[in-house]
């Protein structure tokens, strides 16, 4: 299991073990884009993101209330925060199948370099993409969106998921394949059709 | 089947997944959180020897002191300064707060919290040696920059004051010129500094009397030190019994005069 605590001390983490209420806005500020993003990649609804985001801020203060300051100080903020995040989502969705659902506007960057044309077709491939991953089951998802995504680093999905490296490492490996293959049928399906 | 997959490698779908960027959270959010666990900024409205004033604080401290025409403009100028919305205060003020806001000289001062987390370390540490000035007495702005270990950083402390979140409370109005003239004030001008110190029996009146003679500190031969002038919060009895003027820190050394171990005035520097 890969602990959330491990590492090089984390200034933020630092100043809330020394003043909890006086750091504890910063928090919210760095990490709230963050925390709404990937809320809202998990419950596809701005409302509802905005709901997930605000309580796992809420949970977060209550828990660090409760820790003693050894423990606030040696806290991967990152992953634990990510973890909190996606449990509040889990246990406000449970069995309702709602975790992870594709976005529309999954076209925020364009590479410039492209000709329009380029352009519209990777738009197009990423939307298909936000489908495909959608339709993973949630043990690849969670990790394909953390690690691709969310950006975070394969021990911090590890730490986030609660698992050990090696399962994270390879649910990542499979979650990649199984998106390969998806796109592949996807691309013929389309040559087909045109 | 599989030549197609093989040219759809990880660093593409890395590229293809990052490419749905981040989403900015909703103004609301913060705001929201703050008030849910109790961080949130409220404020009373009080009586201080200038008028109406605002107080606003929350868990982390006294975050706030303005005089503002009207509770929306106060409001304006709190979410101008700290980035977070203040919401007017139910309950009445506590006791301690609202006397000390209404009377200025009181040992609770230095009790209270203040939230200084949007200011610098340096401007915090002005603030804080601000903070120890007692009830009653003046120093000037080389002291602070003395006592906070940035003895050339005078015109800095100056500025740091001028941005005291928390004027009233922390008395940067008892921070004057180092000729000893009252100087500004930023809740009022040097007109309000007056009224303040007046209130506080600091006599800013024989502060600048001595002032306008050149007179920094005032020696005190049997004891065998010096002092600034309103050492001990009562000006008017070092004045009567210190009977030794002194215009700088040189004159002081000649007639083998220390400097007093409570108000901490310059030593000639070696």
């Amino acid at each position: 299991m890969v602990e959330i605590g491990r590492g090089a001390p984390d200034p933020l983490a630092e100043a809330l073990a020394r003043d909890l209420d006086g750091a504890f806005e910063s928090v919210v500020r760095e990490y709230q884009d963050r925390l709404y993003s990937f809320a809202l990649r998990l419950t596809g609804r701005p409302e509802d993101a905005e709901d997930v985001a605000q309580d796992s801020f809420v949970r977060a203060y209550r828990a660090l209330q409760s820790y003693g300051a050894e423990r606030v100080r040696s806290l991967a903020l990152k992953a634990w925060l990510y973890r909190i995040t996606l449990n509040v989502a889990r246990n406000r969705f449970r069995g309702k199948k709602r975790l992870f659902v594709p976005l529309e506007n999954w076209n925020a960057s364009d590479d410039p370099s492209d000709r329009p044309d380029a352009r519209a077709e990777r738009r197009r491939e990423r939307a298909d993409l936000a489908t495909l991953v959608a339709g993973l089951p949630e043990r690849y998802k969670s990790a394909i969106v953390l690690r691709y995504v969310e950006g975070l680093r394969v021990e911090e999905v590890a730490a986030v998921l609660k698992q050990p490296l090696g399962t994270t490492k390879s649910n990542l490996h499979r979650a990649v394949n199984a998106l390969r293959d998806a796109i592949s049928e996807s691309r013929r399906n389309r040559r087909q059709a045109s | 089947m599989t030549r197609q997959s093989k040219r759809i490698g990880q660093a593409f779908l890395a590229r293809q997944l990052a490419g749905a960027g981040r989403y900015r959270a909703p103004a609301t959010l913060l705001p929201a959180v703050l008030r849910r666990v109790g961080l949130a900024d409220t404020y009373w409205r009080l009586s201080s020897p200038l008028g109406p004033v605002y107080v606003a604080h929350s868990k982390a401290g006294i975050s706030m002191v303005s005089r503002a025409s009207s509770p929306a403009d106060f409001e304006r100028a709190f979410a101008r300064r700290h980035g977070r919305p203040v919401a007017r205060e139910r309950g009445v003020a506590p006791s301690s707060i609202a006397a000390l806001v209404r009377r200025l000289t009181s040992p609770e001062r230095r009790k209270l919290h203040y939230d200084l987390r949007s200011l610098s370390e340096f401007e915090r540490a002005v603030l804080l040696k601000a903070l120890e000035i007692p009830d009653g007495e003046v120093r000037p702005y080389g002291w602070i920059a003395r006592e906070i270990g940035h003895p050339d950083a005078v015109r800095a402390v100056g500025t740091a004051l001028a941005k005291n979140p928390v004027p009233l409370l922390i008395p940067c109005h008892r921070v004057v010129r180092s000729d000893g003239t009252i100087g500004r004030y930023s809740m009022g001008g040097s007109r309000a500094k007056r009224t303040l110190l007046s209130l506080e029996g600091a006599h800013p009146e024989t502060i600048e009397r001595l002032a306008s003679r050149g007179i920094r500190y005032l020696g005190n031969p049997e004891g065998g030190y010096y002092c600034y002038p309103t050492c001990g919060g009562d000006i008017e009895r070092v004045v009567r019994e210190y009977r030794l003027p002194l215009h700088d820190e040189r004159e002081a050394h000649s007639a083998g005069l220390a400097p007093c171990g409570s108000c901490r005035p310059p030593a000639l520097a070696a």
